[in-house]
């Protein structure tokens, strides 16, 4: 059986709506992190086999952009959630409520 | 000469924007002051344009643009001719006599400066009025006159009296200035300016159904000014306001309005004869009217206002006749003599404590000697004894009258003439002779400062000489102006038949009312109670015919506006969108609960409606173009 662009795309969806559920779900800010990891990266693989599809380098270069920027991103992420572990020794998601409305 | 006719126009406007200042502090005497001497001054300039006239020139000058628009060219202009000059006079006598007057009328009030701020505007506006060299800056200044009477009429704004009867004033004029706005918009459509000039000179090349026309509407907006019948229910009521201000403006200048704009507007009513025979019967019929509810009113100023208001009806039937110079003339002399009767009410007043009924007066003539001799002065002026100012003016209309032939007319104003003298008499007779009334109310009268007294000594003055030394050089000169037609009765018996008799039925009018009031009053229950005397006591009840007529049914209305479409509909429709907005919010405020967790969960929710959304739309856009291919 050949792998063709269908099974990508399956692929990246069932990634997506992982990732998903998970940030909808987890109650733990380090899950979290993760979740949004698989989102990113479901988004990556998306965007590299439409490119090889299309046979234009365009989205291989963005899947690139937000490699970078996802590894930036957990890099701040985690300074801050190491902060706050040292302040509070929890790392629950339920606690942080000081923005209330 | 013009920096004359500036100092003249403006330096009202100075008076009253200097009291002005001092408006909301206590009294202080330099505001009236201040703007009695700019009065006279104005007064000065005008005299001094007076001569300049009177040697044949005129002086017209273009002041600024003011309306610049397309073909529509209207400067701030003004002009000084033989007839504002008259006018311009009028005012300035009066206005400067009143304003002396009042600094010691209005001495105890507590809106001093308030008042002087008023009246000083209003003589602005009332030389803007006179002067202006088009129509539409004569509209401005009869606004602004009708502004400055409001202000005046209500300037005792605690009594609600006063709010209405100022109210009821400015309403009323508010319907004719509309119908004389309409006229000179006419003016405009047909000719293309509004300078006097320009429309004079072409008025005659219109179809005569327009001249018509204009003739009627902007003899509409003379009977509000003027307060013809059956727009004068005004005119009494407005004796709410001080009794200065009822000199100045409630019977020598602004009322008088509406007999200048027929007399300016000569070239126009000389077209249309019908429209002037109406405007004389409408005369006649006001001055018959108004003197009838004079008979038995028991306001000393109410019945000094339907006097005026009789006079004006003189002279429309003048100005209607076509004798546009007797109208002017008869303006001028009544100026005098009535600002003079209401001055000498204001220092009865003064003495009797604000009492307005001449029935609990009496006596006065001892205590009050100077006002009891220029108060008779002024009524032996207006019932028109030689050689009084009257004699020579009103006496002329009922000359005018006989020799245009129109015999019902002429009957109607002499019958007036009688009433004219026997009220003015009544009042005389009452305030001044007889018992003293009033010391059962324990008041003890007093005469008015001295000022005062000097102040209204040129009234007098006037008031004696005004027809006698006037009349023949303001013949000269208005006549350049104004059509100069002689007035002469051919046959000499028939000229001293009818002047003699007049002189005497005015003279037995005169001793009936002296002998009926001047020693004891018997009240005639009889007649009191009799069907003419309620008429007349009632005003022919027109106010309360206008009261059931016009404003309870729009009061109705309005209510019905206020409680059914007001509150039902506007406001609901308001409220609801706000209600709706409130409790959207007050339902969702709790989404904002500060949990991570549950926000991120609508951002999730939001996503999937978006993508739900921008799918649906593209599907239905593809579906419509696809179909429109």
């Amino acid at each position: 059986m050949e792998i063709t662009l269908a099974h990508y795309l399956v692929l990246s969806g069932v990634l997506f709506s992982i990732g998903l559920i998970g940030v909808m779900r987890r109650k733990n800010l380090l899950m979290l992190f993760f979740a949004t990891e698989i989102l990113l990266n479901a988004t990556n693989i998306g965007f590299a086999a439409i490119a090889h599809y299309h046979g234009d380098l365009t989205g291989q270069m963005f899947a690139f952009f937000v490699i970078a920027i996802a590894a930036s991103e957990v890099a701040v992420g985690l300074g801050l959630l190491i902060v706050w572990y040292k302040r509070t020794g929890k790392i629950d998601l339920d606690i942080m409520t000081s923005m209330r409305g | 000469m013009e920096i004359y006719l500036y100092i003249a126009l403006f330096a009202p406007l100075a008076g009253s924007l200097f009291s002005a200042l001092f408006g909301a502090s206590p009294k202080t005497s330099v505001t009236g002051i201040v703007a009695s001497g700019l009065l006279f001054i104005s007064f000065v300039s005008s005299a001094i344009l007076l001569n300049y006239v009177m040697m044949g020139h005129t002086v017209h000058v273009e002041m600024m643009t003011w309306i610049a628009a397309g073909d529509l060219y209207i400067p701030f202009g003004f002009v000084v001719d033989q007839v504002s000059v008259v006018m311009m006079m009028v005012v300035s006598v009066v206005s400067t006599v009143v304003h002396i007057y009042s600094v010691g009328y209005m001495d105890h009030d507590k809106g001093f400066n308030r008042f002087f701020s008023y009246l000083s505007a209003f003589v602005f506006s009332m030389m803007v009025l006179v002067m202006s060299d088009n129509f539409l800056g004569l509209f401005i200044g009869w606004e602004g006159v009708g502004l400055c009477s409001w202000l005046l009429i209500g300037f005792w704004y605690h009594k609600e009296s006063a709010t209405w009867a100022a109210n009821e004033a400015f309403i009323m004029n508010r319907i004719a200035d509309l119908a004389m706005l309409i006229g000179i918009f006419i003016v405009y459509w047909n000719i293309g300016s509004l300078q006097y000039d320009v429309v004079f000179s072409q008025i005659a090349n219109l179809p005569m159904p327009i001249i018509t026309w204009i003739g009627i509407f902007l003899f509409i907006g003379a009977m509000g000014k003027s307060a013809q019948f059956p727009l004068h229910t005004w005119l009494a009521d407005a004796m709410e306001g001080p009794t200065p201000v009822s000199a100045l403006i409630h019977a020598a200048t602004m009322v008088t309005a509406g007999v200048y704009l027929v007399v300016r507007a000569n070239p126009i009513y000389s077209l249309i004869p019908e429209v002037g025979t109406v405007i004389a019967s409408l005369g006649a019929f006001v001055a018959m009217f108004a003197a009838t509810m004079a008979l038995v009113n028991r306001d000393m100023k109410r019945i000094i206002a339907y006097s005026t208001l009789s006079q004006l009806g003189y002279m429309f039937v003048a100005a209607g006749l076509g004798a546009y110079w007797v109208a002017l003339f008869h303006l001028m002399a009544h100026a005098f003599f009535k600002a003079l009767l209401f001055l000498g009410a204001g220092n009865v007043m003064h003495a009797m404590h604000d009492e307005l009924d001449p029935f609990k007066m009496g006596g006065l003539k001892k205590p009050m000697k100077w006002t009891w001799i220029l108060m008779t002065l002024a009524s032996v002026a207006l019932a028109g004894i030689y050689p009084l100012a009257g004699f020579f003016s009103k006496d002329l209309i009922l000359e005018v009258a006989f020799v245009e032939q129109h015999y019902v007319l002429y009957t109607v104003l002499l019958l007036t003439a009688g009433l004219t003298a026997f009220y003015s008499f009544r009042l005389v007779a009452l305030i001044f002779n007889g018992d003293e009334r009033h010391l059962e109310h324990g008041i003890h009268p007093h005469e008015a400062y001295n000022f005062m007294l000097y102040a209204m000594a040129p009234l007098g003055l006037l008031a004696v000489i005004a027809g006698m030394v006037f009349k023949t050089p303001y013949y000269e000169m208005v006549t350049h102006l104004l059509p100069a037609l002689e007035y002469h009765i051919h046959n000499h018996t028939t000229f001293w038949i009818m002047t003699i008799g007049t002189q005497l039925f005015v003279i037995a009018a005169i001793a009936y009312a002296y002998k009926k009031y001047a020693k004891a009053v018997k009240v005639d229950k009889k007649v009191e109670s009799g069907f003419f005397y309620q008429l007349l006591y009632n005003q022919y009840y027109i106010p309360k015919l206008y009261d059931e007529l016009f404003s309870k049914p729009y009061r109705e209305l309005s209510r019905i506006a206020w409680k059914q479409i007001d509150l039902k509909i506007v406001d609901a429709t308001v409220d609801g969108i706000a209600n709706v907005i409130y409790r959207t919010g007050e339902k969702t405020h709790t989404m904002q609960n500060g949990n991570l967790s549950s926000m991120l969960r609508w951002m999730v929710i939001g996503l999937v409606v978006l993508l739900v959304l921008a799918v649906a739309f593209t599907v239905g856009y593809n579906a419509v173009t696809m179909r429109a291919m």
